[in-house]
């Protein structure tokens, strides 16, 4: 019997098949952060049961905290949001799990932190109740998003119920052409496929586009697999990611390393294994690509226009028309972070275009690394000077404004092109319009004052 | 968590597709770190107008659907963030089940989690439902229209069942399994 990835790895962390159509599945990491997390901790302290594994469950704070330069260990970017904070560090000390708390060197973006910690592994499964766990499918590990309620149930038993899904593979062949992102491909299959598209399947990526692709730029697009209604996404672990977690804090070390990267070799999908879904792109056909409306499957080549048939509360939360041209549209706000597009390559590229330039005239521009890791290599490279010289803001870790809290956000109306995933309404603050495009896209875009292919731009003097 | 057999009540139509999870409750409205008192924030962002009136528009706040007690949306209802919140919310605010076309996978085990049915239908029988809707989970009918369910899911709704509890039966079985793994594994601890 031919298996697939996700075969083999469902079948090694099969506890139990249980009745009516479930397994139990081992769960390996359990990953938590403020928002979501300290319900289910505070309810595991209030039933009075432990995690089974208390070294193997991390939360961080990332989601309410204060983005601003030299925020303290409780500020939120909410009203009343401290609370979470607060009864998260709490709950975390009363159940002995790892706490990457507002303050240390490793906090930063659950999903950011999570490979670049070396907490997510090949053949590990992981979970947390958040939906872009399913970025660190990545790195071959199995992991998916879920609720508190399971997170609970994660904790303390060691494992959840999970019905298996169907499987799809989307191969992606060729080489992806200049100037197009790992952000883009994802877009370009949401809209190709329908935000429903994946049918709740744990999706493997597949084909010589994404074995090109680095490990930052996989975790990407991974990351949107939700957007996409998948299950999960997973890509079969090569040496690239042997060679990025590779001394990681949290990778084994010495005779474990050996094993397990030995181990990390078997990982992927026998050559006639049948998947449910069995998909073919050309990655030649794939442009830079904006969304226009309120769900990602709203998308089209930045040099295209809002399509024929558009829906219509999509345009008119957006205050367009249709066949209105995206490239020329002005914007008052511009973002690069958040868990999809805020890592170091992704604030190398955007520096790369910003350098030598500024940020158009009345734009509200924003960066917020991922990290405090991604933070201190970005300031080791000079990149927050070249942000900062540009016009940019310069944040703290954590996901400011991918998502609207409750406290300061852009203002109604506004127009906002934004490296992060979700474009739906209200995502980014009371009546804003998001526009989702690559961290480069979106720097080029603040510089013209209007949304703007890189290859676009004025060149410098 | 409260059983669910049977259950009749006022179907309310939010036929859109893709209502994610933002729609159902504001992230501005998760307040507390807390699973109840969120039904004020249900669909906040479209029931109320300026200054927190209700908006005449919003189906919620018409006459014919007080005491609304099953929602019936379009294709990937409760896509997008994973927040419990949006289960918690729409049980708080009285919703026993859910009918849609397909769902977001994560908000559909929410749903089974906290004691809401999510029924899976096809559009032309979610059309096809009418003001009043009788659930029969036993039977799999909604208005005497037949639907699927995982049997796994089934029996934790019809019996109301601690899920935690229900796995800790197999505490022996999972503590095996670790053991084997940490010498088969032992890189992953
Ligand atoms: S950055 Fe955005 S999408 Fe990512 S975890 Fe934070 S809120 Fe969610």
């Amino acid at each position: 019997m031919t298996r697939t990835l996700f075969d083999k790895l469902w079948e090694s962390h099969r506890v139990k098949i249980l009745e009516g159509g479930e397994a139990l599945i081992a769960i390996d990491r359990v990953f938590l952060h403020e928002r979501t997390g300290s319900v289910a901790l505070e309810s595991i302290v209030e039933s009075g049961r432990s995690p089974h594994a208390p070294e193997n469950v991390f939360c961080t704070v990332d989601h309410i905290v204060s983005n601003k330069e030299g925020r303290g260990q409780d500020d939120a970017r909410m009203p009343g949001g401290e609370v979470f904070i607060t009864a998260t560090r709490k709950a975390a000390k009363a159940t002995g799990i790892n706490l990457i708390d507002v303050l240390d060197a490793d906090q930063g973006i659950v999903h950011v932190i999570s490979p670049e910690l070396g907490i997510a592994q090949p053949g590990l499964t992981l979970v947390c109740p958040d939906s872009h766990t399913c970025s660190q499918g990545a790195l071959g590990a199995l992991a998916w998003g879920i609720g508190s309620t399971d997170a609970e149930h994660a904790i303390v038993t060691g494992t959840l119920r999970v019905k298996k899904p169907p499987q799809m593979r989307i191969t992606i062949h060729g080489a992806l052409n200049v100037g197009v992102t790992a952000k883009d491909v994802a877009l370009h299959i949401i809209a190709l496929y329908g935000a429903a598209g994946a049918k709740r399947c744990a999706v493997e990526y597949a084909g010589g586009a994404v074995e090109n692709m680095s490990v930052e730029e996989r975790l990407t697009l991974c990351n949107m697999a939700v957007e996409f209604a998948a299950f999960t996404a997973i890509i079969a672990p090569d040496v690239k990611v042997s060679d990025y977690l590779k001394g990681k804090k949290y990778s084994p070390k010495g005779g474990a390393w050996q094993q397990a990267s030995e181990a990390w070799q078997g990982l992927q999908s026998d050559e006639r294994a049948k998947f449910d879904y069995d998909y073919e792109i050309d990655a030649d056909d794939i442009k830079p690509v904006v969304t226009w409306g309120t769900s990602p499957e709203h998308a089209v080549s930045i040099d295209g226009q809002v399509p024929q048939g558009a829906d219509y509360k999509a345009l008119s939360y957006m205050g367009l028309n249709v066949g209105e041209v995206l490239a020329a549209l002005p914007i008052g706000g511009a973002f690069i972070g958040s868990c999809t597009n805020g890592r170091l390559s992704d604030l190398r590229s955007a520096a790369s275009i910003l350098k030598g330039r500024r940020v158009a005239e009345g734009i509200t521009a924003i960066c917020v690394p991922g990290s405090m890791a991604v933070r201190r290599e970005a300031e080791a490279e000079g990149l927050d000077i070249v942000f900062k010289q540009a016009g940019f803001e310069w944040g703290a870790p954590g996901c400011a404004f991918c998502f609207y809290a409750g406290g300061e956000t852009f203002a109604p109306k506004t127009r906002v092109i934004s490296s992060t995933n979700r474009n739906f309404e209200g995502r980014q603050g009371p009546e804003v319009r998001t526009h989702l495009a690559s961290p480069t896209v979106v720097a080029a875009s603040a510089v013209a004052g209007y949304i703007c292919d890189p290859k676009n731009l004025e060149p410098l003097a | 968590m409260t059983p669910f057999l049977t259950h009749s009540g006022i179907a309310v139509p939010l036929l859109n597709d893709n209502i994610d999870t933002d729609q159902i409750i504001p992230s501005r409205e998760m307040k507390t770190v807390s699973k109840t008192g969120l039904a004020a924030g249900l669909f906040a962002g479209q029931r109320y107008s300026e200054g927190r009136t209700p908006n005449p528009d919003f189906a919620l706040n018409q006459t014919k659907f007080d005491g609304a007690s099953i929602l019936l949306s379009g294709k990937n209802f409760g896509c997008g963030s994973s927040r419990e919140h949006a289960v918690w919310a729409l049980k708080d605010y009285g919703f026993r089940a859910v009918i849609a076309e397909s769902f977001g996978e994560i908000f559909y085990n929410n749903c089974v989690r906290n004691g809401v049915l999510p029924i899976q239908m096809q559009a032309k029988d979610i059309l096809n439902l009418g003001a009043r809707v009788a659930v029969d989970l036993p039977n799999q009918t909604a208005n005497k229209i037949a639907f699927d369910i995982g049997q796994g899911d089934k029996t934790m709704l019809i019996e109301g069942l601690d899920m935690i509890g229900q796995t800790l039966i197999h505490k022996a079985n999972i503590g095996a399994f670790f053991e084997r793994d940490k010498i088969s594994n032992p890189w992953k601890y």
